[in-house]
């Protein structure tokens, strides 16, 4: 019995435990989101600091973006038409391709991509430069860490993420007109137009990249805190990195839902 | 001003409850190179990061050029931090740059120099080490004592009136060991600069540097200069000059009776 209870009692402590540390966590994960805003200024004067960080995180991940968004693309015709064509309105094929990718996908699925290709990278960089001690130099050297490795890779992220997820989804309409209209034999015309006609910018469009701008706030952010707050060991770093791949796409996931729903309705 | 550049004054300092410095004394002479010895774990590193500010005392003060580390803002901090240089234990060179653009770092950040005026600068820096030919390599193409030695040219870019130098010699052979024991000395004269060097390297340190403190259980045990201390009588002065395996600091760390613990046999 008594062996139960002391069971009983580690598990809540336990619980509790882990609870504090969460909140403790999220305590440091927003005072290191304001210090990043705060130390913005001094990199986005220095603008070959933001833009060489979009070079390694943007435009080093437009491959993966690029062929994931054909390929969803071409999935997307190839569903769509399936089930279109049972109702007999296979033209409406362009819509549904353009509606999916740009309210949903285009973001979504860039975001997710971001994470585990730009995301894993920026937080194995930060990670690995503070377990070499190259934060503590440069904090010797007075130069924050914070406004000159931190804040130009947030700034990257948020920047790129818009752009990727328009990308994207430009690159995966393209892929389902390949399906649909060539290969299918969808009428060309029927598809461009119902599209021109059912997909609003303001609706459509500005909600998807204010999506995406959020996302790229957020999948930054989780990437970077997750480097700077990595015990500087081996196995932190690893852990670090897992951590940024799970909870930026939980974070991503979960978000698009809140934002959906204030959008929708 | 005073004739000591940095002064530690009754400092303590412990994470989470456990003490690691219990009031500590030391000054370090403007122009000397003074070393800070003890065995691994006994809070050496630490001292330079409270020297550095990256770390606040729990009791006591340091004070660097008469101002109190502890009590400056950050705009502060940063312009003390401005008058030292610090060699890190490997290193800690930017890997994503050259040799030439770490040592250009923090001249980039501080100046507003010329390009022409900080290439000759770097080239000077990078002369003084001996490493000119080696400034279009990559950290990762360099040896351990060669990215030591980047690194101290990278310390001493802005013509520091304090170099820390964290285990310089850790990890190198006697060439290398050699070649930085020389440099440290040299730089620190050519700079009328002060340099602490925290080693554990007995016979290194001895030969260049001009004062010696041992620290052990988080107290100056002994201080003065290596001759003195060559000479010393104290049990763990002589245990650790002189490399013996126990003494006065113990072989063993502090576990139950031999017999009894093999006894007990699995029941742990």
């Amino acid at each position: 019995m008594s062996r139960l209870l002391s069971g009983f009692d580690s598990l809540l402590r336990g619980i509790g435990h882990r609870l504090v540390d969460q909140f403790w966590r999220l305590g440091s994960a927003a005072r290191f989101f304001a210090y990043t805003l705060i130390y913005s200024g001094e990199s986005l004067r220095r603008p070959n600091l933001v833009i060489r960080e979009i070079y390694f995180t943007g435009v080093l991940s437009l491959i993966i973006i690029i062929v994931s968004a054909f390929f969803v693309g071409m999935v997307l015709g190839l569903q769509g038409y399936n089930t279109l064509q049972k109702y007999g309105s296979s033209e409406a094929i362009g819509v549904l391709v353009a509606l999916s990718l740009v309210r949903e996908l285009g973001p979504v699925v860039t975001a997710l991509l971001f994470a585990g290709r730009a995301g894993t990278a920026i937080t194995a960089q930060i990670g690995l430069m503070k377990a070499t001690e190259q934060l503590s130099a440069m904090e010797m050297m007075a130069v924050s860490p914070i406004a000159r490795v931190v804040a130009p890779r947030f700034w990257a992220g948020v920047i790129s993420m818009p752009l990727l997820a328009s990308l994207f989804s430009m690159i995966g309409i393209l892929g389902g007109y390949l399906v649909a209209v060539p290969i299918i034999g969808v009428d060309g015309g029927a598809f461009w137009s119902q599209m021109q006609a059912s997909v609003d910018f303001r609706e459509d469009v500005m909600n998807g990249f204010i999506k995406s701008c959020v996302f790229g706030v957020a999948c930054a952010m989780i990437a970077l805190f997750e480097g700077y707050d990595a015990p500087p060991t081996a196995d932190g770093v690893s852990r670090a990195t897992t951590r940024t791949v799970v909870n930026s796409s939980l974070a991503v996931l979960g978000l698009d839902f809140v934002m959906t729903s204030f959008m929708i309705s | 001003m005073t004739d000591n550049i940095v002064e530690i004054d009754n400092l303590s300092f412990g994470y989470g409850g456990r003490m690691l410095h219990k009031g500590i004394n030391m000054s370090f002479p403007r122009g000397k190179v003074v070393a800070i010895m003890g065995g691994s774990g006994s809070g050496k590193t630490t001292l330079l990061r409270l020297i550095g500010g990256q770390l606040k005392p729990v009791d006591g003060e340091v004070r660097v050029d008469g101002t109190v580390v502890h009590e400056q803002g950050r705009r502060e901090l940063q312009k003390l931090r401005r008058k030292m240089g610090m060699l890190f234990q490997m290193g800690a060179l930017f890997t994503d740059l050259s040799v030439y653009e770490n040592v250009a770092f923090p001249m980039r950040e501080h100046t507003s120099l010329p390009e022409s005026m900080i290439r000759d600068l770097v080239m000077m820096k990078l002369n003084a080490v001996g490493l000119r030919g080696a400034r279009d390599l990559m950290p990762t193409e360099l040896s351990g004592g060669m990215a030591r030695r980047v690194a101290l040219a990278r310390a001493v870019a802005l013509d520091p009136a304090i170099i820390m130098y964290d285990e310089p010699f850790a990890g190198l052979d006697p060439i290398s060991m050699g070649v930085i024991c020389n440099l440290i000395r040299r730089l620190n004269d050519a700079l009328g600069a002060t340099s602490i060097v925290v080693t554990h390297d007995v016979r290194e340190a001895f030969s260049f540097v001009d004062y010696v403190y041992f620290v052990a259980d988080g107290m100056v045990a002994a201080e003065g200069t290596p001759d003195e201390l060559s000479k010393s009588t104290l049990p763990f002065v002589h245990q650790f000059v002189h490399g013996e395996v126990d003494g006065p600091v113990p072989f063993h760390y502090p576990a139950p009776d031999y017999r009894g613990d093999m006894l007990r046999g699995h029941d742990v």
